[in-house]
């Protein structure tokens, strides 16, 4: 049941990216050229999107299990790094250049997108290239 | 500065339904399973070659097959709308290196930090979301109006 929850939630999450307009790059750099013809359509993406989270985050707050008996995670880091302003900042970069993030790149994968797979398999270089420089020194 | 609005494509109503359903899906991931729906976090946890332990290999192989089947769900129903991707391929690569690289530094992208970390009301969130945002009005106008490669 749970395994079911769970894939169900990732099929529901594409399908609203999809809806939203997200996974078409062309209307996401419409959403960042503020400097051209400007569409800010996809801010109404957030809004819906933290309106219905915000509940689920309030319903789980002072719990540490799921009704799976999963433990719930939440990230309990508060310090703010250096490396959370430029990693953040180096992602809208690539953000704005292609016009994906993860998710909708995912989506368009799925969808047969062979630019969409040069993305998401340079996408996958890169998070391996970040974690093979800074985290096996950690350990 | 002069802001022009596309008023003929703009579409406030679908972007606010796809969020509501992205935010349902956020809050049903934490309700029932505890974890954080985070594209970044799960796609680089699954592919973490440091991180040994199996188990929770499995949610994430599952939520992303989800993810990555929606498009073929959905065209069971109406056929997809478009994925007009203008960049080349050259460009792709980058911003795909940049997208990969800065999502494991800032720990989350759009969906972790701008959905569920700002949900959760998290400063550390508030300031991925600001950084993100601002770098991305600020390259796309270097890339399409100062550069003019768009």
């Amino acid at each position: 049941m749970k395994n079911i929850i769970t894939f169900l939630t990732g099929l529901i999450f594409g399908l609203g990216l999809i809806i939203s307009g997200m996974t078409n790059p062309d209307k996401v750099i419409r959403f960042l050229d503020i400097g051209g013809i400007w569409d800010p359509s996809l801010i109404f993406v957030m809004f819906g999107g933290i309106a219905v989270a915000i509940v689920g985050f309030k319903f789980v707050q002072n719990k540490s299990q799921t009704v799976f008996d999963d433990t719930i995670h939440l990230p309990r880091t508060t310090h703010l790094s250096k490396e959370l302003v430029i990693g953040s900042m180096l992602f809208g970069a690539g953000w704005a250049l292609a016009g994906f993030c993860p998710g909708p790149a995912l989506v368009a994968f799925g969808a047969g997108h062979k630019k969409a797979f040069i993305f998401v398999m340079a996408m996958i270089v890169g998070m391996t290239i970040h974690d093979h420089l800074f985290k096996a020194s950690k350990k | 500065m002069h802001i022009t609005i596309y008023w003929q494509n703009l579409t406030p109503g679908a972007s606010l339904l796809g969020g509501i359903l992205i935010g349902l899906a956020s809050a049903i991931l934490v309700i029932f399973r505890g974890k954080i729906a985070g594209i970044s976090g799960i796609l680089g946890g699954l592919i973490d070659l440091h991180n040994s332990a199996n188990s929770h290999r499995l949610w994430r192989g599952l939520f992303l097959i989800g993810l990555v089947g929606s498009s073929s769900v959905y065209q069971l129903f109406a056929p997809l709308p478009p994925s007009n991707i203008s960049a080349s391929f050259g460009t792709l690569i980058v911003a795909g290196l940049l997208v990969g690289f800065g999502t494991r530094m800032g720990s989350g992208c759009t969906s972790g930090h701008g959905i569920c970390g700002l949900s959760r009301l998290s400063l550390r969130s508030l300031i991925a979301t600001i950084s993100f945002m601002f770098s991305g009005f600020v390259v796309c106008f270097l890339f399409l109006h100062v550069l003019r490669m768009g």
